[in-house]
């Protein structure tokens, strides 16, 4: 038992992929069962992740969640920022160009609609809950947008931990609601053509909510909301650290 | 090759991060802004133009969508690395800033499509 303590301690990230893996199963078979696939396995698996990082504080009264575990430290490796920035700029790889080009101003206009609403609600919010510092505003309106850009963000800004795993957690709760709420309100809202899906890919951008709404309203909607969806992380990645930081600092 | 398809996205993460930093150096922010937008947007224009030369080949493309699918795990490696303790403390903002501007997006959605899609019902 040793050896193999030892073992993990020399190859931590290789050992990570095995927790992840672990952790993705239980997240999917609580998706198929609990939630009888009405929640993305994904989703649910973050949420694990999350519990894991409470944990992980809980027991080392560390500030890197489970990672403090010396067993776990290679979590931490595959979930840092190297890892993170080269997995999401890949995903730029689904986007393609031509269906773009269709979407054009539809899918743009929609695009920044959604992105600035997001952040202007979410910056909202965490101001009426008496956050006044323009670092942690502008990372919970990212967090708003999606958990990718509000982690992002928060890392430019100089965000404290707190206020990063906050971020997440609002873009999971997002997700969440997406999945949930798309195919509950879609006949309502009009949501039924590949150029509806392309502005509601847009407007919601949490790639796996909508593509996990989508599928349940119409699998054939998916690729055209995933083609916005996948912009909206890029963009709000490009437009909360900078542009719209540099407007909250004129407040705050 | 596979390796060439990971070589050109690395190349552009590497570009698009150092546009990031020189954009931050060049406003003042001591951070890093929007390197992974213009890492994407370099990712794009790279493969795009290999497109038209011909010269993506699948083992290729599959060297970048092997790290495009690792992005949830990532996400979710990332969950658990982080201080979750502290944030459980404010719970319900989490909860309200989650999904209140979901709802606000399903309610402004239908204006969008019937203001910048007039085509949309006809």
């Amino acid at each position: 038992m040793d050896k193999l303590v030892e073992l993990i301690g020399k190859n931590g990230l290789i050992f990570g992929f095995v927790v992840i893996g672990f952790v993705f199963i239980i997240g999917d078979i609580l998706s198929k069962t609990v939630f009888r696939s009405k929640i993305p396995g994904s989703a649910v698996s973050i949420f694990l992740g999350l519990v894991l990082g409470y944990l992980g504080g809980l027991w080392t009264d560390g500030e890197k969640g489970i990672s403090d575990l010396s067993l776990f430290a290679g979590v931490g490796i595959l979930g840092g920022s190297m890892f993170r920035d080269f997995t999401i700029v890949a995903t730029a790889l689904g986007a393609n160009l031509e269906l773009i080009r269709k979407a054009g101003w539809l899918g743009l206009v929609s695009l920044l609609i959604g992105i600035i609403l997001f952040f202007i609600l979410g910056v909202s919010i965490a101001f009426a809950w008496g956050i006044r510092d323009a670092a942690s505003l502008c990372t919970i309106g990212a967090g708003a947008c999606t958990y990718i850009v509000g982690p992002i963000t928060g890392a430019a800004v100089g965000a404290s931990s707190e206020v990063i795993a906050l971020s997440i957690a609002i873009g999971v709760v997002k997700t969440i609601a997406v999945t949930i709420f798309t195919p509950i309100a879609a006949n309502k809202i009009g949501l039924f053509s590949p150029e509806s899906a392309m502005a509601f890919g847009g407007i919601m951008g949490t790639s796996s909510g909508v593509a996990a709404g989508l599928a349940a309203t119409d699998p054939k909607l998916v690729p055209y909301g995933a083609v916005t969806a996948t912009f909206y992380t890029g963009v709000g990645c490009l437009l909360c650290p900078s542009l719209f930081y540099l407007i909250l600092t004129f407040f705050f | 090759m596979t390796i060439y398809g990971v070589a050109l996205l690395a190349l552009a993460f590497i570009l698009g991060q150092w546009v990031g930093l020189l954009l931050g150096d060049w406003l003042g922010i001591q951070a890093n802004v929007g390197g992974v937008g213009f890492a994407m947007i370099f990712l794009m224009l790279g493969k795009e133009w290999l497109v038209q030369k011909n010269q993506m080949s699948p083992e290729m493309t599959g060297g970048i969508a092997f790290w495009s699918k690792m992005y949830i795990p990532v996400v979710i490696a990332m969950a658990a690395s982080l201080n979750v303790k502290s944030a459980v403390s404010s719970g319900s903002l989490a909860l309200i800033a989650g999904i209140i501007p979901v709802l606000a997006g399903f309610l402004i959605f239908p204006w969008i499509m019937k203001k910048f899609h007039p085509r949309h019902h006809g």
